[in-house]
This record gives structure tokens, C-alpha cells and sequence, in this order.
């Protein structure tokens, strides 16, 4: 398989894009990262834990999900992954298979202040649908894929739980 | 000894009561809320009750539906735990007279305590130093700005019936002072239904500590040193060690002779906390009592080898304390980190959820007091307290690098919890000269983040870990997602030989 990788995460740079190529053959994994050779020696140790020798370097990576996004900790630095199959013919895939509705939740309890997207409305992935705001905060919720807006379910004044339904992309 | 004891909490307080009654072959009862019927707590105990909605109010604040449970169960004892009903002096009268013993202090011991100001007066007459102020509440705007005067600004004004910062105000000078005892009075009427606020001198940059006492029902009452709680957001408390510091052998004496003074003057019984403030010439002056087993009780059990919730429940059995003054002895050092559900990115919003990949640190010297396991959905409807990281090492400096350590193998999936708060603080050099004060806190977060950057290394392992789960699929990352969700992955990933070939290019 090769994917395009997209972390985030690295204060100075900003996002830097990969390019992975990973293979399995006799038993070892075969990975090329931007075109170099990489060593790799991977063991899951549980579900979200991965155990990974890399030359005889050993690292534990923790997976995360959360509201859409995936995280990957490499000890306490924590970074955003998009990973994308370029023969795909979406184009991009999540970890997470995209297809089918995708519930847009409010990540914390707060109020609905604007709602930037109509029902029915084209979005991209990435583009805003709407803000919550907590305690004179105001977060973007954005959407997880590109599509259309099939429902929105909070109008702007609403009271929201963390968790709760705000929209729907179909 | 007690068959059997409800224990009127939830969270991490009632898994801790619930392990010492297992310890003392105490069958537990458990309550819990509408939302809580899948918390650790209903898990562990031997029998459980639901006792409505998840307002507190409509279940761990209610008194007649926790008594019934009680006579329900044939619960001998009621343990509060902390907060809720714990320094409710009409629950502990209600416990009595339903013939239900509470573990904790009498109903008249806790009005004594439970009004700061009338606190203030009976440690006036008990010879405990205090911080010059006002042991009234005060009547009018003129008398608070005399008493300012006399006192000196900058001053405080504090609600009577108040805790958790709530109706306090520091006030720096006159101009100030109108709208501020204002606001203490409106704030500390709607929290506390109790208007009543006073005033008091400023200690600028102050330690907080504060002595454990125990008192048994037989006239004997011990204190089990000092514990350094400065460390503190908005009035609430995030790193507490035993012992001080600055504390020595003989100012732990003054001290906790103080308290044990203090306690005998409010013919106080079972377990509670002196509060001091400690200006920068080490004077002390007593702040209030804490009618209740405190948050961080662990430090002192481990640099005391005692078990606090053990004695709480021998006294409330009517046993007489074990050992005597001079038989307390503290060894070692002990820090406690609270790990909360929120986010340190996001200006420590609670951050409610599920948790959806749970890693416990464990090893050489570390106690972990837990609500939380993993798959488990934190409520957003109580304090976001996730569980207690507690180091005890020789000495300071070896307790903080073994909570360094553990706090690198703690990981909390899912949702935000505040472990890099405590990175940082374990980090810093004021913290590791022990120069502490009440301020420290709000100072450090005023500074930028010097936590070491990411580097380009550890993003490389990032992308290529991405690749492999984004390989392995949806089940090999999170555990959390296909044990709630299973019908939804299954949908998802309709197509059987797509699963086949990942699991293939696993092999």
C-alpha cells in the first residue's frame, strides 16, 4: 500500500507531508518513507497500541479518535494524522472508513452561536458548519467529510451537551 | 464492627471506601444516579440502589432517598466520602435519627465548624492564632471599610457558610471594596443560600497547609502532621505533598498542637482537616476546618503508614484510637497529582466523554485512586476528577521523579485530561526548590510553555504508526469504538474480503 500521511503537530513546520509506502513479505514489514528504506518492526500490543522497533529503536504509539480527528502520541507529543490512499477512488480515506453519514457532535458542552452551512448545502472536508461556544470560547465544528449537509440539527441559540447531534453530512 | 455500610458517594472516593470495607469484611452498598449506572463504583460494591436523576439534587444531595436505601440494604453506617453530603450537618442528624451511624463527625460538631465565622470565634477562645479580621459577618459597607482600614489592604472577603473559592474576594484597596463585598454577598447568597460574608487581612503569597487530625469518641485526639496544599487553580487544589517543606519538627508540633486544639474546642470526633495559611516568616494562622475526609488523605496515609478510612470506620464503631502521639512517625515523601477531565489546551474546560484507550501506571512507589476504566462514558454532570497519581518515595526529589515517570506511561484516550499540567509542574524549578505559594500556579500558566517540542524524529514514527493502523483497520485502533459501536463497524466494513486482506497483510 502507499499513502499520502499528513501529520501535525510539529510546532515550527506545521503540517508535513509523507509519503508511506508499506509492504508486508516473508513475515517483515517492508516500509519506504519518502522514498528511504525504514526498518520496521511492528507489534499490536492491544487494540490503539502499537509496539514499534524502528532500527533497534522501541517506540509505543497510542491512537486516538476524537470528534473526527485521529491522534497518534509518540510518548507525550501528540500528533493529528490524515492519512489518504491516492489509488482510492474517493481520493482520501480516514483510518476510519468515510462512507455513509457522519454525525457532526458538539465536543464540549456549550451554545450554538452561528451556523455556517445550510441543509442541503455542498461542503468539503475540513469546511466549517458551524461554532459552538464555551465559556467565551468559540470552536469551529467542521466537517469530517466532504458531502452534503443532510440535516442540521441545532439552530443558532441552542444550548448543547457535549456529544450532542449537531448536523448530519451525508 | 459494622456488617454492612452504604456509601453515599461516587467517583474515585467511593471505590476507595468500598476497597477499605472489602479489607475489613464490610459488605458495601453502593447509590448512584440515572447516569451512573456504569461507574466504577455500582462495579465494585457488593449491592446497589438507584436514586434518580443526575442532578445531584435529585440523588447524591438527597437525604430522604439515601436513608431509605439505607433501612432498605440494613446499611448499619453511611460513609460520605467527600463534597456532596459529606459536611451536611442535617444529614448527619437525619443519619442519627433514623438510628444509621455517620462516619464522620457529630451534627453539633459540624455547625460549630460549618460557619466559618462562627469557627472563628471558638478558635478565638481556644487560643489559636488567626488572620486579623472580623469573626462576625459583617453588617454594613461602613463597617467593612473600617475594619479594612484598621487591618490594612489588601484584604479578603470570604462568605461564611463558603468553600471552593466561592463569594471570596481579594480586595487591593478602598476603591475596590463596595462593589467586590457586593458581588461576595450576591455570589455567596446563590451558592450557599447564605448571604453572610466577612473580612480578613491578605496574606500576600501564602502557603496553604493544613493538618489531618483524628479524634476518637473517648476524649483521645491525634494529629498526623501537615500536608502542603499550594498548589491552586481558582481556589481548588491540583498538587498536594506531605510532608511540608518548610516545615520542621518542631513547627509540625506547633501545628498540629494548634489543631488538636482546635479540634477538641468543637468537641470534634472521627477524621478532619485544619487549613492554615502560612505567611513568608512561617507564621501560621488557622483558615478553617474541613469536617471530612479530604481529597488528598492519600499523602498523609503514605507517609504515616496509616489508613485513614480504616480508622474512620474503627472510631465511628466506637473503637478507641490504636496508637498514641508519640507513636505517629513520618516517613518519606508523598505527591499527589488530581487527573481531571480537562483540557490544558482549552484553558482547563471539563472535557466529558468516553474513554476510549486507558494506560494505569504502575511500579516502585506509585498508588493510583481510580474512578475511570476504560469504555467507560464520563458524565458531564459532576466534578471531572478522574482519579488521584500519588508518588512516595525517601524523599521529595525521588517522589517527583517517580511521578514523572508514571505520568509518561498514564494515557488517557478520548478525552482530554490534564497530564501535561503536571509534566510541566514536576518540571519546574520553583517547583523543585519547594518555593511555593498559592500563586505559583496562576503565574506558571501566565508563562509560555517550555515543554520540548516534538521533533522530527518522533513525527516520522507518527506517520508510519498512521499508515500501519490506517492498514490494520478500524479494530485495531480502538477497542473502545467496536465494543460500544460493534453493529456500526460491522456496516461500515461491509466488505468481507477487504477485512480478510488486512488481516492477511498482518500475518
Amino acid at each position: 500500500m502507499t499513502y499520502e500521511v499528513a501529520i501535525d503537530g510539529l510546532t515550527s513546520t506545521g503540517v508535513r507531508n509523507y509519503r508511506l509506502e508499506l509492504s508486508r513479505a516473508d513475515g517483515r514489514w517492508l516500509c519506504r518513507l519518502d522514498g528511504h528504506e525504514i526498518e520496521v518492526d511492528a507489534v499490536l500490543a492491544r487494540p490503539g497500541v502499537l509496539s514499534l522497533r524502528i532500527g533497534n529503536k522501541a517506540y509505543e504509539v497510542r491512537y486516538e479518535r476524537v470528534a473526527g480527528e485521529q491522534y497518534l502520541w509518540v510518548g507525550s507529543a501528540r500528533f493529528t494524522a490524515e492519512v489518504r490512499d491516492p489509488r482510492s477512488l474517493r481520493g482520501r480515506v480516514r483510518a476510519v472508513d468515510d462512507s455513509g453519514p457522519r454525525k457532526l457532535t458538539a465536543p464540549m458542552p456549550g451554545k450554538v452561536v452561528r451556523v455556517l452551512a445550510s441543509q442541503g448545502a455542498q461542503v468539503e472536508a475540513g469546511a466549517g458548519v458551524m461554532v459552538v461556544e464555551a465559556m467565551k470560547m468559540q470552536n469551529e465544528i467542521k466537517s469530517p467529510k466532504k458531502g452534503v449537509i443532510q440535516r442540521i440539527l441545532a439552530a443558532e441559540g441552542t444550548a448543547v451537551n457535549a456529544g450532542d447531534v449537531l448536523a448530519i453530512v451525508e | 464492627m459494622f456488617k454492612k455500610i452504604l456509601i453515599a458517594n461516587r467517583g474515585e472516593i467511593a471505590v476507595r471506601v468500598i476497597r477499605a470495607c472489602h479489607e475489613m469484611e464490610i459488605a458495601a452498598v453502593a447509590v448512584y444516579s440515572d447516569v451512573d449506572r456504569a461507574s466504577l463504583h455500582v462495579r465494585k460494591a457488593d449491592e446497589a440502589y438507584p436514586i434518580g436523576a443526575a442532578a445531584a439534587s435529585e440523588s447524591y444531595l438527597n437525604i430522604e432517598k439515601i436513608l431509605d436505601v439505607a433501612a432498605r440494604s440494613g446499611a448499619a453506617a453511611i460513609h460520605p466520602g467527600y463534597g456532596f453530603l459529606s459536611e451536611n450537618a442535617k444529614f448527619a442528624r437525619a443519619c442519627a435519627d433514623a438510628g444509621v451511624k455517620f462516619i464522620g463527625p457529630t451534627a453539633a460538631a459540624m455547625d460549630a465548624m460549618g460557619s466559618k465565622t462562627r469557627a472563628r470565634q471558638a478558635m478565638e477562645r481556644a487560643g489559636v492564632p488567626m488572620v486579623p479580621g472580623t469573626s462576625k459577618g459583617l453588617e454594613s459597607y461602613e463597617q467593612a471599610e473600617q475594619v479594612a482600614a484598621r487591618i490594612g489592604y489588601p484584604v479578603m472577603l470570604k462568605a461564611a457558610a463558603g468553600g471552593g473559592g466561592k463569594g471570596m474576594r481579594l480586595v487591593h484597596s478602598q476603591a475596590e471594596l463596595k462593589s467586590a463585598l457586593e458581588s461576595a454577598r450576591s455570589e455567596a447568597e446563590r451558592a450557599f443560600g447564605d448571604g453572610e460574608v466577612y473580612i480578613e487581612k491578605a496574606i500576600v503569597n501564602p502557603r496553604h497547609i493544613e493538618v489531618q487530625v483524628l479524634a476518637d469518641e473517648h476524649g483521645n485526639t491525634v494529629y498526623l502532621g501537615e500536608r502542603e496544599c499550594s498548589l491552586q487553580r481558582r481556589h481548588q487544589k491540583v498538587v498536594e505533598e506531605a510532608p511540608s517543606a518548610i516545615v520542621d519538627a518542631d513547627m509540625r508540633r506547633r501545628m498540629g498542637e494548634a489543631a488538636v486544639r482546635v479540634t477538641q474546642a468543637a468537641g470534634y470526633t472521627n477524621a478532619g482537616t485544619v487549613e492554615f495559611l502560612v505567611d513568608q516568616a512561617k507564621n501560621f494562622y488557622f483558615l478553617e476546618m474541613n469536617t471530612r475526609l479530604q481529597v488528598e488523605h492519600p499523602v498523609t496515609e503514605l507517609v504515616t503508614g496509616l489508613d485513614l478510612v480504616h480508622l474512620q470506620i474503627r472510631i465511628a464503631a466506637g473503637e478507641r484510637l490504636p496508637f498514641t502521639q508519640e507513636e505517629v512517625k513520618i516517613r518519606g515523601h508523598a505527591i499527589e497529582c488530581r487527573i481531571y477531565a480537562e483540557d490544558p489546551d482549552n484553558n482547563y474546560f471539563p472535557s466529558p466523554g468516553k474513554v476510549t484507550l486507558l494506560l494505569e501506571p504502575s511500579g516502585p512507589g506509585i498508588r493510583l485512586d481510580s474512578g475511570v476504566y476504560e469504555g467507560w462514558t464520563v458524565p458531564m454532570d459532576y466534578d471531572p476528577l478522574l482519579a488521584k497519581l500519588i508518588g512516595y518515595g525517601t524523599d521529595r526529589e525521588q517522589a517527583i521523579d517517580q511521578l514523572l515517570r508514571a505520568l509518561d506511561e498514564y494515557f488517557v484516550g478520548g478525552i482530554k485530561a490534564n497530564i501535561s499540567l503536571f509534566r510541566r509542574i514536576l518540571r519546574d524549578p520553583d517547583f523543585r526548590a519547594a518555593k511555593l505559594d498559592t500563586g505559583f500556579l496562576d503565574r506558571m500558566l501566565k508563562q509560555r510553555k517550555t515543554e520540548a517540542r516534538p521533533d522530527d524524529n518522533a513525527a516520522e514514527v507518527a506517520a508510519i504508526a498512521a499508515g500501519l493502523f490506517a492498514m490494520l483497520g478500524p479494530a485495531a485502533a480502538s477497542a473502545g469504538e467496536r465494543a460500544s459501536n460493534g453493529a456500526e463497524s460491522v456496516k461500515k466494513d461491509s466488505s468481507n474480503w477487504k477485512a480478510a486482506a488486512r488481516r492477511e497483510a498482518m500475518q
